[in-house]
């Protein structure tokens, strides 16, 4: 018969302590996070309102609502969907469909891991020099947004090349035998079947735009703007910005403001991520090869 | 029989001239230039910061004022000076915080999540973490400012809260999830048949991934560090919000200090193009790009290495 022996006790016990060890770093990590959660969204929840999401900042910004702000995100989050998702799939395309194994296809994948590691606030310098100053556009939605899509590329791009990569080549090859192209494999048959990992890296790309706020902050958003916007040169306001605004730049600002537009930030982030891991989940579980 | 059959390959090749393949070859540039846009930009960004700063450069610069001067007095009636010794100090001194929180713990998550987690548990703990992520650095700061900075007052009796550790706190804790993401997938990267041979052998759980897990996913774990680090290194709001932003070398973990990225952010937009003031804060963008630059290369080589081997 077995018999457990001490250093067998001695093993399991280890085995508790590390358990525990590891599984409390773990509660310690997520739960403070939990409670400053619960407590952003318990100060913030009784600000929002319909008035507070569609109206316009009155009295120095201390009162009102924050419609220019949560429209200026949108419309940034807009334009720079417009210029990272066209460009991050075709490079996507490149290095999962045609790239070769050498150097220079190191180079790229080596500037993409850069482009997302370069500080936020470079990315800003880089927006303030390239596109205000050299190319002419002025603080606008214009140069901002393209500041954004530039920061944001890596995510469509990682995103998407995982998604092709993940279809069969066996799609591939049956198609190319039967005389397709290149172009129409990929259009026909590879493109259609990563079309939602695509899109759940898309929406990851809407969640971290629109949280944003270094690179912003002198390409092309301000800190109040008293109508909206009109065009694209015209400067914005940001609900990112909006929230270092008001809960450090305005005197006698009422402690709430600051707490609703938190939230409504938070709640807009969170909400773009689960979507995007909800449908990541339901394709997994849809995929049949 | 068939007649195409028997046809020289060069007629085939004039048949496939057509619209298609034109489409096709089309579609390859055009693809390739989206590909290329990567190495376009990161380029793109170091000529442009370098074209700003570069007047301040080759000025009367003095390496040794800025990088080892505590004076940063852009402003000053009388003298202005630029030195980041201070600034770096700053950044150094709430990254290291940060870090010494992060990373124990970041991996501490990891492999709890890789290890001891199954099922429901491990899905539910990977999603929460992905979430965490998520959350934009102007939250945290707003966080570091409203809610850490009364908690430190109230809990060490100082009269400021706001300082290197709320800074080191919001940044480590904003650090931990990416580096737990990070350190996981290098523990995944582990075969399990390494943990197999060695839970064969009568090793324990805490036996396997001391002394079999951990020792092969060392470099994946130093690329998870090494990532976190250029993380905390290159946030600006959430040290902007939290640090109190004086210019200080710090004696304590309660003093205030400035960041390297905080100054730039606090003061780009009251300068003048052009200005030394302006040239100077580009200066400082230079130098965080070369830094992060190097950072993440070495992560990318370390953690490429792994996936190699």
């Amino acid at each position: 018969m077995f018999q457990a022996t001490p250093v067998n006790h001695r093993n399991l016990s280890r085995q508790k302590l590390f358990r525990f060890l590891f599984g409390s770093m773990t509660a310690l990590l997520i739960l403070p996070v939990i409670i400053v959660l619960s407590t952003l969204i318990y100060k913030g929840a009784p600000v929002i309102s319909f008035e507070f999401l569609f109206a316009n900042p009155t009295n120095g910004m201390t009162a009102g609502g924050i419609f220019p702000a949560l429209l200026g995100t949108i419309l940034l989050v807009i334009g720079a969907l417009l210029a990272s998702v066209p460009l991050g799939v075709a490079a996507a395309i490149y290095l999962s469909e045609y790239a070769p194994n050498n150097w220079f296809t190191r180079a790229i994948n080596i500037a993409i891991i850069n482009l997302a590691g370069v500080p936020s606030i470079v990315h800003a310098l880089f927006g303030l020099g390239a596109f205000v100053i050299f190319f002419r556009f002025g603080t606008s939605i214009l140069a901002a947004s393209l500041t954004l899509a530039i920061m944001t590329l890596p995510i469509v791009i990682v995103a998407t090349r995982e998604s092709l990569q993940a279809v069969p080549m066996a799609f591939r090859e049956a198609c190319w035998n039967m005389g397709a192209t290149r172009w129409q494999t990929i259009r026909r048959i590879v493109l259609p079947n990563a079309v939602t990992g695509i899109l759940t890296g898309v929406i990851l790309e809407v969640s971290r735009t629109a949280g944003e706020t270094a690179p912003i902050m002198f390409t092309g958003a301000v800190f109040f703007l008293p109508f909206l916007p009109q065009g694209v040169f015209d400067q914005t306001m940001a609900l990112s910005l909006h929230l270092y605004v008001v809960s450090t730049q305005v005197p006698e600002m009422p402690a709430a403001v600051p707490y609703g537009v938190a939230l409504v930030l938070i709640g807009l982030v969170l909400i773009m991520n689960s979507v995007s891991i909800a449908l990541r989940m339901y394709l997994r579980g849809k995929k049949k090869w | 029989m068939n007649k195409q059959h028997s046809q020289p390959p060069r007629a085939v090749d004039f048949d496939r001239l057509n619209r298609a393949w034109y489409i096709d070859k089309a579609v390859q540039l055009l693809v390739f230039v989206g590909g290329i846009s990567a190495v376009i930009f990161i380029i793109g960004i170091f000529v442009f910061i370098t074209k700003e700063g570069l007047g301040f450069i080759i000025g009367d610069f003095s390496f040794t004022e800025f990088f080892f001067s505590q004076n940063w007095r852009p402003t000053s009636e009388k003298q202005t000076t630029y030195g980041i010794l201070a600034l770096i100090a700053g950044t150094a001194s709430v990254t290291g915080l940060a870090m010494l929180i992060a990373i124990p713990f970041s991996l501490g998550t990891a492999i709890y999540i890789a290890e001891f987690a199954t099922g429901k548990t491990r899905e539910y703990l990977k999603i929460t973490v992905e979430l965490l992520a998520a959350i934009p650095s102007v939250v945290w700061g707003f966080i570091g400012l409203t809610m850490m900075n009364p908690l430190i007052i109230d809990l060490f009796d100082v009269p400021v809260g706001l300082s290197v550790l709320n800074a080191g706190i919001i940044l480590g804790l904003m650090a931990a999830p990416i580096m737990t993401s990070i350190a996981e997938d290098a523990l995944k990267a582990v075969p399990d048949r390494y943990r197999e041979a060695a839970e064969a052998l009568g090793a324990t759980r805490w036996q396997v991934i001391f002394k079999v897990v951990l020792p092969a996913a060392k470099n994946g774990l130093l690329g998870a560090v090494l990532l976190g680090v250029g993380r905390g290194f290159g946030e600006t709001m959430a040290v902007l919000m939290a640090t109190g932003h004086s210019i200080n070398i710090p004696g304590s973990i309660f003093d205030s200090v400035r960041a390297l990225t905080a100054t730039i952010a606090a003061e780009l937009g009251e300068t003048a193009v052009g200005s030394q003031h302006y040239q100077a804060l580009f200066t400082i963008g230079i130098s965080l790009f070369v830094i992060t630059f190097i950072i993440n290369l070495i992560a990318d080589l370390i953690i490429r290495d792994v996936r190699k081997g």
